[in-house]
């Protein structure tokens, strides 16, 4: 028997008038597993636990939650590299309205996703077969294109925190930097302009919180003081 | 595009582009004073205002005065923006600091060229 105390965030809004902390004891049997196999063993104590997970691989992005104060993907994380004083802590995402438990409304971070236009633009006439990129062009994109959507930098980082409603975050800036850095898409100037705001990336403090809980590996903070120079560039 | 009004530059690139310049320019004042008053450990009221005097002296506190004034007014705005989250409390803030940036940068200049 080797015991893990597992302290979950449980709010059910239709009986519960306030979120609260429940305490669980796993049987690891002395393994190191993933936090969403203590997840799933939880779920079989109290079925009414609510999480979302699907491809439980690190590339669907369905379980990103904040434990023992940092957010990461459960599937990907295992309790060593998160556990303090043999105690796990589960909460959900910050910043995000929670739905119930450990699932939280993603709303306003898809929102500003979508703001970005994260598409290919071109409005110069198609070639009949594909529009063709040079391999030194396509390099440009790594880093950028990766993104799995998970919402752990963006709920990660205070400004975002702050103004959801204003602020695009980390996620949705390293997308519009991939379509700015494409040298197939000229939608370049609309895309800036949308960006020129005290809000939509000015709000960046750059302080790489979306870089230390980049479950992908992937730098925001890069991105954003990219489209800053082009931003810069584009008006001086 | 989010739409503002009570910023200093009405754009977020203006207002960052203001922020890096002014904080250069307070960094170098800020040396600037440190290394004077260094160098000259028993100061006098004739040396200081000797210094003051001069009229390069008063152009480049102006300049640090005036970086001041933007420096502060895009910080605060921002941090008004960030914490304030009823519309009456964050304008109040923001006339309040408008304002007193305006007397603080009038009064530089008359302490600077007055008297």
């Amino acid at each position: 028997m080797s015991n893990l105390q597992v302290s979950v965030y449980r709010y059910n809004p239709e009986t519960d008038s306030a979120p609260y902390m429940q305490e669980f004891q796993i049987d690891t049997q002395g393994r190191d597993l993933m936090v969403l196999n203590v997840l799933t063993m939880i779920k079989d104590q109290d079925s009414s636990l609510a999480f979302r997970r699907s491809c439980r691989e690190g590339v669907c992005g369905s379980d990103g939650m904040n434990m023992n104060g940092k957010n990461g993907l459960a599937c990907v994380t295992a309790v060593s590299e998160v556990i303090k004083d043999n105690k796990l802590v589960l909460r959900p995402l910050p910043g995000l309205p929670v739905m119930r438990d450990l699932v939280v409304d993603m709303g306003l971070f898809y929102k500003q996703y979508e703001r970005m236009q994260p598409y290919l633009q071109n409005d110069t006439a198609a070639p009949a077969i594909e529009r063709l990129q040079s391999p030194e062009d396509r390099d440009k994109l790594d880093g950028l294109y990766e993104c799995i959507l998970c919402a752990c930098c963006s709920t990660a980082c205070p400004s975002f925190w702050w103004n959801p409603d204003k602020f695009v975050g980390p996620a949705g800036l390293l997308q519009a930097y991939r379509f700015l850095a494409d040298t197939r898409d000229n939608a370049t100037q609309s895309r800036l302009a949308e960006l020129e705001d005290p809000f939509s990336l000015f709000r960046c403090r750059g302080i790489m919180n979306c870089v230390a809980v980049c479950p992908k590996g992937l730098n925001p903070t890069r991105a954003i003081g990219k489209i800053r120079e082009m931003l810069l560039s584009n008006a001086t | 595009m989010v739409t503002n009004i009570t910023n200093l530059g009405r754009s977020g690139l203006s207002d960052w582009l203001i922020q890096r310049v002014s904080a250069v320019v307070l960094a170098v004042y800020a040396v600037f004073m440190v290394a004077y008053l260094l160098f000259h450990p028993n100061l006098d009221y004739a040396t200081w205002s000797g210094l003051f005097s001069q009229t390069w002296m008063r152009i480049f506190s102006l300049l640090a005065f005036i970086s001041m004034a933007a420096h502060a007014w895009v910080g605060l705005w921002t941090v008004s923006t960030d914490y304030l989250k009823h519309t009456g409390a964050r304008f109040a803030f923001q006339a309040v600091v408008i304002f007193a940036i305006f007397v603080f940068l009038v009064w530089g200049v008359q302490v600077l060229w007055g008297a």
